[in-house]
């Protein structure tokens, strides 16, 4: 018996360790581009590898804020992300609770379909024909339209509206209230932390949207956040220069300044919402 | 876990209301088809619109003569794609990223989920959760540029301190040996936290009681991991792979795409940044929508056969 504890001593150590670790290779590299992100630019010419700046600057910080293409693109990438969410949060919830009730007719047909466009999908092309087809090239609907509905999400906010206690509708129809008004002021606040939770989900996708905005947004003008950042960052184009400005040369500064500005906004709305996560509500989901 | 919610729905459906008269039912159900409504028409036009779309494999498309003018030509485009001499390197590191990430990627959260499972401390717990998830809400731009950033020969971070440390500096991005293991590593990075949550639900799930008994029968915290937790995890964990492998043709864009450059393609490029690059950029959409259509059938299959063998075991399946 004794062995045995000293085996359990053993393995809480390396579940602390291995979690400890993991932790921290997420932490550091992020950490690091937080603190160097407020270093002069002669730090990186001058000093090689270092980890405190030689003295704190918000340079990066204002030559991004001067930098018009940026201003631009951060604007684009909120007003795509309100509006898209919004488009998807009331979409999906008002056809997830549409289908909860199970004495609807044809809803068996409708879940069907749902679940098929999780196993086959038409693919890129013809999405985009039909994109094109509908003269939303160019357009932000382009980016709100065909994304509008993640069928997942709505499996998953289905099965908690059916979840929800039937005696609670079936009293307040006994009392002569109609559908709309119990939506309105029963259903909606019992499902507030599932909303909560799915308006984070949308928003994430909304705020981190590339692949759209390559393909439907020619204008550069209109380009969301992520498209400008890839310019940026990933081609490695020293001078991106966007509405035919004057060419910006990006420090390496302010590039670890844009990723913050970029990944501020999630970081800083997730932990509130943190707690629902855990709470199962996703869970049990995965079947209808 | 899956049973409480499915109990709740047949409590629901057991006390359904009465509908007798048509009327009354149209009055009743009306606000509930007005809601599907809007989600129904996004499923015709986004969803099943292009299904429909995809005749255009069979066809030869121009711009010119519209969707119904081209002219047919049966399988032709199929004939090109299985003759090219890129669709076995596409096949090939398509599969090997897949079962690169199947093998190491997927169990990684159900690794987490059960060790997190052993942290004792509230605080503890809750900060490496909050941290672990963190990842999950930055983009792959993001991912990639902070890769870079850090890997940028002279100054990157990573490699001012290799030299400095007198080490060969690494080129991470550009030599094609890394790609592979970089595109792992950023989807465990990325990933893993997030997806132990399922798990960590389904952990909290399993009835004290059967520890309780283990504990007092003197097994030791690995034994109660291999014989309660692992086992009661098994459905998840099967649903959560054949989900999986429904996307075994699929590698997910974004992320390869911004991993790729002109020096890694021969291992970097995947059906998706092929169909990218021959039909959007290159204009031929006909051909790749032959391409998608290949590839769509074979996830469908994937993900129906990895359903019925599930379902032969005697577990529950995704449907």
């Amino acid at each position: 018996m004794k062995q045995l504890s000293m085996g359990d001593r053993l393995f809480t150590f390396f579940a602390y360790t291995f979690l400890v670790l993991f932790t921290a290779l997420i932490l550091l590299p992020l950490l690091y581009i937080i603190i160097t992100s407020f270093a002069p630019a002669k730090d990186y010419l001058t000093r090689g590898f270092f980890l405190i700046p030689s003295h704190w600057t918000l340079d990066a910080y204002q030559y991004l804020l001067h930098n018009p293409g940026f201003v631009q693109s951060f604007k684009n990438s909120i007003f795509i992300t309100v509006i898209g969410t919004f488009i998807n949060i009331t979409v999906t919830s008002m056809m997830a609770y549409g289908l909860s009730e199970s004495w609807i007719k044809g809803r068996s047909a409708v879940n069907f379909m749902i679940l098929f466009t999780m196993l086959f999908s038409g693919g890129l092309v013809p999405t985009y024909l039909v994109v094109d087809s509908l003269h939303l090239i160019d357009t932000f609907w382009a980016l709100w339209l065909p994304a509008a509905v993640a069928p997942f999400n709505v499996i998953v906010m289905r099965s908690f509206f059916a979840s929800l206690p039937y005696e609670l509708k079936e009293s307040s129809r006994i009392d002569g209230c109609g559908e709309w008004r119990m939506f309105a002021k029963i259903i909606l606040p019992l499902a507030k932390p599932a909303i909560a939770t799915f308006t984070l989900f949308y928003m994430v996708g909304n705020w981190n949207t590339y692949f759209s905005a390559v393909i439907y947004l020619n204008d550069d003008s209109k380009w969301p956040l992520q498209v400008f950042l890839r310019q940026m960052l990933v081609i490695n184009d020293e001078r991106v220069g966007l509405l035919n400005e004057a060419l910006y040369t990006y420090t390496p500064s302010a590039r670890m300044a844009a990723i913050l500005v970029s990944a501020l906004p999630l970081l800083v709305i997730y932990p509130f919402l943190q707690k629902h996560f855990n709470k199962g509500m996703l869970v049990g989901s995965v079947k209808g | 876990m899956n049973a409480p919610i499915i109990q709740q729905q047949s409590v629901g459906s057991s006390t359904v209301p009465s509908v007798r008269v048509k009327s009354q039912y149209w009055k009743r159900a009306f606000p509930y088809y007005f809601m599907i409504l809007p989600g129904l028409l996004y499923l015709l036009i986004f969803r099943y619109a292009p299904m429909f779309g995809l005749f255009i494999a069979f066809k030869k498309y121009s711009p010119f003569q519209g969707v119904w003018g081209s002219e047919w030509v049966g399988f032709d485009h199929f004939v090109r794609l299985f003759t090219e001499s890129d669709f076995l390197l596409l096949l090939k590191n398509t599969l090997i990223l897949n079962l690169l990430d199947v093998l190491v990627a997927f169990p990684f959260p159900i690794l987490i989920a059960v060790l997190l499972n052993e942290v004792g401390r509230k605080y503890w717990k809750n900060s490496i959760q909050t941290i672990m998830y963190a990842p999950h809400f930055l983009s792959w731009v993001v991912i990639v540029g902070i890769t870079m950033l850090l890997f940028r020969t002279q100054d990157g971070g990573i490699n001012a301190l290799l030299g400095s440390l007198g080490l060969n500096r690494i080129e991470l991005m550009t030599d094609p040996h890394y790609f592979r293991f970089v595109w792992l590593f950023h989807n465990i990075w990325q990933g893993a936290g997030w997806g132990a949550i399922i798990y960590l639900a389904s952990i909290a799930s399993i009835d004290p009681a059967l520890y309780e008994a283990a504990r007092v029968d003197g097994a030791s915290r690995l034994r109660q991991i291999l014989h309660i937790t692992l086992p009661s995890l098994k459905t998840i964990i099967l649903i959560m792979l054949i989900l999986r492998l429904g996307n075994f043709i699929d590698v997910g864009f974004e992320h390869v795409f911004l991993l790729q450059n002109p020096l890694n393609l021969e291992v970097s490029d995947v059906f998706e940044t092929y169909i990218y690059r021959q039909g959007l950029v290159q204009g031929d959409f006909s051909y790749v929508t032959a391409v998608g259509l290949f590839k769509s059938v074979v996830g469908l299959v994937m993900v129906v056969s990895a359903n019925a063998i599930a379902k032969r075991f005697g577990e529950e399946g995704v449907y």
